[in-house]
């Protein structure tokens, strides 16, 4: 079980968070990309073993949306929460 | 290969069971192979095995970095189904049933298989619409997918006490499908590996694949090991959970990510229920183990995961729904506890490809892959060989996703 350092709660249990997905790379506009580098956006995520940046929502809390780096293997919080990677 | 049967059981006894052959061998680590295999797992070890059994190719490697049988084969909760949603999932997977039913008499070892149906406990009218469309696929494909009323479950299912008319969620019905069975994990691997090394395959054990090697050209030329580099001009990634691991040591990229998947078992108990039972509604199935247990699954943790742990309150989540409809397992005591790793794709269907890389094929994206093992083995085989799909999977094709033809899947037991 994480214990998720919420920016605006402070350390809450990971039960009250919903996990956002990890952070891939910055949505290009589909227009100006190629079909392959929108395709790429759509699919690839980082998946390293290791630390990963993630977004969490604090549903059953404040609401807040925001990013925490995790260890994948360890599952330890390695940077504070924060709106950008 | 020594033939197993009840003659070579009666003759070993007298001779104090000290005559066994071993049931493969342990050679030397050669620099060169036609085809490594990377993963000794249940996928590996039946690609090999189809490799020389229906390909003549012989001369393969399987390089496994713990031991044999020892990952997800070893994690899962050894359901063997059919009841998929997609034209292209469904007759894969009834191949695939069909072989497991035939794979005890052909590799001549015993996986204990138990065809002793699935019965879907549905809550909502939504979910029941759903698997009635799935059974009109089914249907087409000769698998078997039959819907039961409320009285019908829990007539199969006795045990089932909770889920009355007063209860939150009361259960409005259930599907059948008869096809499911569960069978012995570890007689899948060893009976994969035994078969497989009596045709001339090695198996090699404590051999940790550091990285994929490339030639100048782009091809892949072989593998760097913890014991050295083995060359060989193809290369098939079966390592489950870490396949992204391994292939972004060649600089490949795969749209893959890695979750942890929950499962526990009970102490043994008295024969309880005889069907596989699962309750996707509430994120929980069970059958009961030729020992009594009862081998639970749960739901996968929300987030990536490279651990083979189980979260507490993923435990608890599942362990406090499956007591809502089974009060009477209050009592029990668990035993064992353990997670595994799946690779999942955006689609939740797996990829068995020849990849972008020349000579590097995978076979990864598997949830629930242990009912995929013998067609997924053999499928790969072809693939390797032949340098061409097998029609039963040329949909699970690696670029699918270049065109977002996404063969969308939740035909999981613990997809809700």
């Amino acid at each position: 079980m994480l214990l998720i350092n919420c920016p605006f709660c402070k350390n809450r249990n990971e039960t009250e968070f919903v996990y956002g997905g990890p952070v891939g790379v910055k949505r290009p506009d589909p227009s100006l990309v190629s079909d392959e580098e929108w395709v790429d956006f759509l699919t690839m995520v980082p998946n390293p073993m290791g630390p990963v940046y993630e977004r969490w929502w604090h549903a059953r809390g404040c609401n807040k949306w925001f990013i925490i780096c995790r260890d994948t293997v360890t599952h330890e919080i390695l940077e504070s929460p924060s709106d950008e990677p | 290969m020594q033939h197993y049967s009840l003659l070579s059981l009666a003759r070993n006894a007298l001779t104090g069971h000290k005559n066994w052959q071993k049931a493969w061998r342990s050679p030397p680590l050669k620099e060169k192979y036609e085809v490594i295999i990377i993963g000794a797992g249940g996928h590996g070890l039946a690609t090999a095995y189809y490799l020389a059994k229906e390909f003549g190719i012989t001369d393969v490697a399987v390089l496994e970095r713990g031991w044999l049988g020892g990952g997800n084969v070893a994690r899962n909760t050894v359901t063997v189904r059919s009841n998929y949603l997609r034209d292209q999932s469904v007759p894969f997977y009834v191949k695939s049933v069909s072989l497991y039913e035939g794979l005890t008499k052909n590799l001549n070892f015993n996986m204990m298989h138990s065809k002793r149906t699935m019965v879907d406990v549905v809550h909502n009218y939504p979910k029941m619409r759903d698997l009635r469309r799935r059974q009109l696929t089914m249907d087409i494909y000769n698998s078997t997918y039959e819907q039961i009323s409320v009285d019908r479950v829990r007539e199969l299912i006795p045990a089932l006490t909770g889920g009355g008319p007063g209860s939150r969620l009361p259960i409005i019905g259930g599907m059948v499908h008869k096809d499911a069975g569960v069978n012995r994990h570890d007689a899948v691997a060893w009976g994969y590996a035994r078969a497989a090394d009596a045709l001339g395959v090695e198996m090699h054990q404590k051999t940790a694949v550091t990285s994929l090697l490339r030639a100048k050209n782009g091809d892949i030329s072989g593998v760097e090991t913890v014991k050295g580099t083995v060359k060989a001009k193809k290369v098939v990634v079966a390592v489950s959970g870490h396949t992204t691991t391994i292939t972004e040591t060649a600089g490949l990229r795969l749209p893959l990510r890695t979750m942890n998947l929950t499962a526990f078992v009970s102490e043994p108990i008295k024969p309880i229920v005889d069907v596989i039972v699962n309750c996707s509604d509430l994120g929980f199935y069970f059958s009961q183990s030729d020992k009594g247990e009862l081998v639970i699954g749960g739901a996968p943790d929300s987030a990536q995961s490279f651990r083979r742990d189980i979260k507490q309150h993923v435990f608890e989540d599942t362990v406090g729904a499956m007591l809502e409809l089974f009060p009477s397992f209050k009592k029990l005591k668990l035993l064992r506890q353990w997670g595994g790793h799946l690779d999942i794709t955006p689609d939740a269907s797996p990829i068995m490809d020849e990849t972008s890389v020349p000579g590097l094929y995978v076979t990864a994206g598997w949830w629930g892959g242990y009912k995929a093992i013998p067609a997924g083995g053999l499928t790969m085989a072809h693939q390797v060989a032949t340098n061409s799909p097998h029609p039963l999977m040329e949909t699970f094709s690696h670029n699918r996703f270049k065109n977002l033809d996404y063969i969308l899947e939740t035909g999981t037991t613990t997809a809700r």
